[in-house]
């Protein structure tokens, strides 16, 4: 076969939101020889799109909070199922990446003494959320980026990973091509960090960008490492559901937290009919309460709207089915009648500005109409909580792709902390792994030829399956069976109709020739678009309970014995197997903290 | 799709390097639609290698740029109910940078201008923290809205059909840039050397860029023309000058 560009690496980071800009710069700094591959060109990221901001313990507007009620509301948030040690590590180093970023020339709001502002946001007891309006994501990438330029990074822009390759058990890089010239690139590496996000694409109806196709877990499956509990997939509580082709558009949590409420097609604020049992004692259940908190959170519970993302969403569900929605099929989130206009403007200028521009409609004087959206998984790689490494020896994973971090439902805010402890974390730690390497791992000849050879393969047929179809058809059958509101017997059809597609997919076509077509893009991303379908759902079957992002209509309740284990997903031969392993113990000093009262 | 679905005719140009030309097509259309949900039925339906370039489709990423019947816009803000159904509606890329294929352009001529741009230094770090007030950080605060779309680079005639002004040039998205630096309440040193060595005085503020700028962000009023202050007070003013001369002092601010 021809010999291709290759490139020699200490480290290769793939992907460049929050956690591969991050890591790549931590990776640098140690000394390590660092390249940073990314789909789309540097900066448009999906982290881009992240809205309400980064959640850190630094007590800024609320003195009373520190790391432990951070950790315990994370802890509570992901129904206890999370990583204990993950969720302390990032509510104990998030407010440092916080400062460190500001120090990078991250502009936060501020307090009126000049500190960092902090936002409420839902299932955090305290205003914890570091913000810049409503665009905290573009300001951390933006940071992030033009600090990375500034170091010893190699960026590969518009470069997509096929797969990784290994010596023996061990990485030694990963097969790459450009998607401007269609040629393929081997890099060499010793440590591969995965940072690829996540795989809203697997649904019709995400707030994702098209780069969310679960490339980084279907990359880390087939090379032998394991993925944990794949089932929690978040459904926003609220993204735009009209016009039909805004569908999905998230609406940032930061609407309730700055005083926007959710209603019915009666005008009722419904959440307070939807409290569940476990977050009672913290939840005001009247109006009142619930309105005098915005300004008294030591003397008045959270307002219902802001239950965690899971309990919302849920809710939104069952008034809908109910048949209270709104005329399009959700509910009404009205900040309008609740704030002054000047400080909608201020506070949520990318929601004005998108609802203007894509709904004709002015958020300072209408509802919004919102409706869930897949928006986050919480499933990914299972690492190792201080380390960030896979068992695969030299393969890391940060980010939306790693595991563990949140549990079966992620608190918003705790995201893009989460890119920056974890981030930083994996540069660290693959540097010292990559240095501490006398040799390069050779690259495997026979793995490279393979794979380009699968790549190429959709050129030379006359006739075949349109990429572009396969995808749509299996986003409807993720957003038709393996949804919302889960049955066996609709995730049995639908593992049968993903092997279907799967065989479909292996007779894709593509037209044209290899330089930047989007149709070849579509068609390399079905394999790990399909693998990671099929995850979920095998895991989603697997778990029979209903718990946080993972709500079964055959087992409505919480079971348990499944508080108790991590659903683990591997590869044996070509198909995909499930099993449990146990949740790691938290040690009792950790167990303590949810014994007091709130 | 709803019942006001009407059949849309596009113009797209197709080709590369070498070169291409429009090639018109009919595509289902809604008028709650956007371009970029046409040109993604185009894609998945009549012509599965169309190029173009996209990523969130909501505004925030700054990918979609292109000139649409003419004017530059993002392809997933641009609503097809702007046009009348029978309109037809031209699709080409950005004119200012190199064609790769379709609509997609080669901008890496502004990330090598993003690399000259000094790091940001700040003074250090007090025991208890920085402090800075929201009303000194609102201005920069806007620059940072900034998507980089370029749409304000490919519309600036310093550069816009003047290839040989690009390497001395670093235009409008990136003075913003250099007057972030400038204008940082904690920076520890001033850009107005480095922003006058970009290119600053190829500008003469017709106010191009401010005026496609999807984020509507005052780029001339707000940086360029202030930066340009502080370049003439720094650098042209003789007393300054002359002052600088006779104290021999190095302005710890440049």
């Amino acid at each position: 076969m021809a010999e291709h560009e290759r490139h020699d690496l200490d480290v290769l980071v793939v992907g460049a939101g929050g956690a591969g800009l991050r890591a790549a710069v931590e990776s640098a700094n140690a000394g390590a020889k660092t390249g940073l591959v990314c789909k789309s060109l540097l900066g448009k990221a999906h982290t881009v799109m992240a809205e309400g901001g980064m959640a850190a313990a630094m007590a800024n507007v609320w003195p009373e909070d520190n790391w432990q009620v951070h950790f315990r509301d994370t802890m509570r948030g992901g129904k206890m199922l999370n990583n204990w040690r993950m969720a302390q590590l990032h509510a104990q180093e998030a407010p440092d990446r916080v400062y460190e970023l500001e120090e990078w020339g991250a502009l936060f709001d501020r307090t009126p003494d000049g500190r960092i502002l902090q936002r409420d946001f839902g299932g955090h007891r305290y205003a914890r959320l570091a913000h810049i309006g409503d665009r905290t994501g573009l300001e951390l990438i933006r940071t992030l980026q033009h600090h990375t330029i500034h170091r010893a990074v190699e960026v590969f822009m518009e470069c997509k990973v096929l797969g990784l390759l290994k010596d023996g058990d061990r990485i030694s890089g990963a097969l790459a091509y450009w998607r401007e010239q269609g040629t393929f690139v081997v890099f060499a590496a010793k440590a591969v960090i995965l940072a690829t996000g996540g795989a809203g694409k697997i649904y019709k109806y995400t707030s994702n960008s098209w780069e969310g196709t679960g490339d980084g877990h279907a990359l880390a499956l087939w090379a032998g490492a394991e993925l944990i509990d794949m089932e929690f997939f978040q459904l926003h509580p609220t993204g735009m559901i009209w016009p039909p082709s805004a569908r999905g558009i998230l609406v940032t949590e930061g609407v309730r937290g700055d005083g926007g409420v959710l209603r019915n097609s009666e005008g009722e604020r419904f959440m307070f009919n939807h409290i569940p049992e476990y977050f009672k004692a913290e939840t005001a259940d009247s109006v009142d309460e619930a309105d005098r908190w915005y300004d008294d959170h030591v003397n008045n519970r959270r307002p219902p709207e802001l239950l965690p993302r899971d309990e919302v969403a849920r809710a939104i569900n069952a008034e809908v089915k109910a048949g209270r929605g709104s005329p399009h099929g959700g509910a009404f989130l009205d900040i309008a009648s609740r704030r002054p206009e000047e400080y909608i403007k201020r506070r949520l200028p990318s929601m004005y500005h998108q609802f203007k521009h894509l709904a004709d409609v002015d958020i300072t004087k209408e509802a919004m109409e919102v409706g869930p959206t897949a928006h986050y998984i919480m499933g990914g790689v299972r690492v190792d909580a201080d380390t960030q490494a896979t068992v695969v020896p030299g393969l890391y994973a940060a980010g939306e792709v790693s595991g563990g971090m949140h549990g079966a439902n992620r608190l918003g805010g705790n995201s893009l902390s989460d890119l920056i402890v974890f981030g930083r974390r994996a540069g660290e730690s693959a540097a010292k792994y990559a240095l501490g390497l006398p040799t390069q791992p050779t690259v495997d000849q026979t793995e490279v030829d393979r794979l380009t050879t699968e790549a190429l393969a959709p050129f030379g047929r006359d006739q075949g399956e349109n990429p572009y179809t396969l995808h749509q058809d299996l986003q409807a059958v993720m957003q038709d069976l393996v949804g919302i509101i889960r049955v066996e017997a609709e995730m049995r059809e639908a593992l049968e109709r993903i092997e279907a597609l799967k065989n479909r997919a292996r007779n894709v076509r593509v037209e044209g020739h290899v330089q930047y077509n989007p149709g070849w893009g579509e068609a390399t991303d079905l394999p790990a678009l399909l693998a990671v379908a099929e995850c979920v759902t095998r895991a989603a079957v697997e778990r029979k309970e209903s718990r946080g992002g993972h709500t079964r209509d055959d087992y409505p309740t919480t079971d348990p014995m499944w508080s108790r284990v991590n659903n683990r997903l591997t590869m044996d031969g070509d198909g995909i197997v499930v099993n449990q392993i146990p949740l790691p113990e938290m040690p009792d000093d950790l167990k303590k903290l949810f014994e007091e009262a709130f | 799709m709803a019942s006001t679905a009407y059949t849309a005719r596009l113009r797209v140009w197709r080709g590369d390097a070498s070169g291409g030309d429009f090639v018109d097509y009919e595509v289902e259309a809604d008028p709650g639609e956007v371009v970029l949900d046409v040109i993604h039925r185009l894609q998945a339906e009549q012509t599965g290698d169309l190029a173009v370039r996209w990523n969130c489709k909501a505004g925030k990423c700054g990918s979609c740029s292109a000139e649409i019947n003419g004017l530059p816009r993002l392809m997933c803000m641009t609503r097809m109910a702007l046009f009348g159904e029978d309109q037809v509606v031209t699709v080409a890329p950005m004119r200012t940078f190199p064609i790769i294929r379709d609509l997609v352009t080669d901008v890496s001529y502004n990330y090598e201008k993003a690399k000259e741009i000094p790091e940001l230094e700040l003074v250090p770090r007090p025991p208890e923290g920085y402090r800075m007030f929201q009303q000194d950080i609102e201005r920069l605060q806007e620059f940072h809205k900034c998507i980089e779309c370029f749409m304000c680079q490919n519309v600036c005639h310093v550069i816009r059909d003047h290839e040989e002004n690009k390497p001395a040039f670093a235009g409008p998205r990136f003075f913003l840039k250099y007057a972030d630096l400038d204008m940082h309440p904690l920076s520890a040193k001033g850009s107005t050397s480095a922003v006058r060595d970009a290119g600053l005085g190829y500008c003469n503020i017709t106010k191009c860029c401010t005026e496609v700028c999807p984020e509507d962000i005052h780029i001339t009023d707000n940086a360029i023309i202030p930066m340009k202050e502080r370049v003439v007070d720094k650098h042209l003013d003789p007393l300054v000058w002359l002052g600088n001369k006779i104290t021999r002092r190095k302005d710890s601010r440049d």
